[in-house]
């Protein structure tokens, strides 16, 4: 699965993109941060308050409950300031 | 089912008039037409730019998506969305919204709420950079904005 992040997000872990294998339990949006989290300082840095986290699922708004499909593009941003 | 609305994220500026024409040239039905136009201001002095971030792909789709809502509910014969990216600095233009419709409450009510969904879910952030120190703190989004969302659902 390729993950992106913007904003503050990308710049608390370091990178724009990754490719991850997730574990057969991360099954939704929700499990996908706590279990990033652990990944290092910078994730854990980006997803303290992870209930301000907001996530696009293929280009599309998904809450935190959705499930994660098994490939596509998963984007982890801050609240969005267009505009 | 509504007008194609003309979506565009571009870095580069727009310009009001050709936008105006694009929706009215040729066109004998057209009553009215609104445009917003939201610009970079300096914040008093302490504001040098904003450099707007975006999710290439995901804000043409999000932008067509609240476009697509807009041309569903309000009667218009035009609708274009054109938001910018990059280093934006003050008295520059960051986003326009132009609506064209035979009456003056569809364009003046869908610019509205074009405006009021384009903050909120269009994928974009502001960065600010300050006159005298650089790259600093990214805009917070405003609770006030999410509310407005909510006089729009029925």
């Amino acid at each position: 699965m390729k993950l992106i992040y913007f904003a503050w997000v990308r710049e608390r872990i370091g990178k724009e993109t990754e490719e991850v294998t997730l574990p057969g339990e991360v099954r939704t949006v929700a499990e996908l941060l706590q279990w990033l989290r652990a990944r290092g300082a910078g994730y854990a840095a980006a997803l303290e308050h992870p209930q301000v986290i907001r996530v696009a699922i293929d280009h599309e708004h998904a809450d935190h409950q959705t499930r994660l499909p098994l490939d596509g593009e998963v984007a982890l941003f801050p609240p969005m300031t267009g505009g | 089912m509504g007008c194609e609305p003309h979506i565009r994220v571009q870095a580069e500026d727009f310009d009001l008039a050709v936008e105006i024409d694009r929706l009215t040239d040729g066109r004998r039905d057209v009553g009215a037409v609104v445009t917003f136009t939201g610009k970079c201001r300096d914040e008093g002095g302490r504001l040098a730019a904003l450099e707007l971030e975006h999710y290439p792909g995901m804000a043409e789709a999000e932008m067509t998506r609240i476009a697509r809502q807009a041309a569903e509910r309000w009667q218009l014969s035009g609708l274009t969305v054109v938001h910018r990216y990059g280093k934006i600095r003050p008295g520059e233009n960051i986003v326009l919204v132009v609506t064209a419709s035979s009456h003056r409450k569809a364009a003046l009510e869908a610019a509205d709420f074009l405006m009021d969904y384009l903050k909120s879910r269009a994928p974009f952030w502001k960065k600010e950079h300050l006159t005298d120190a650089g790259p600093g703190q990214w805009v917070e989004a405003k609770a006030e904005d999410e509310n407005a969302l909510e006089r729009w659902k029925k």
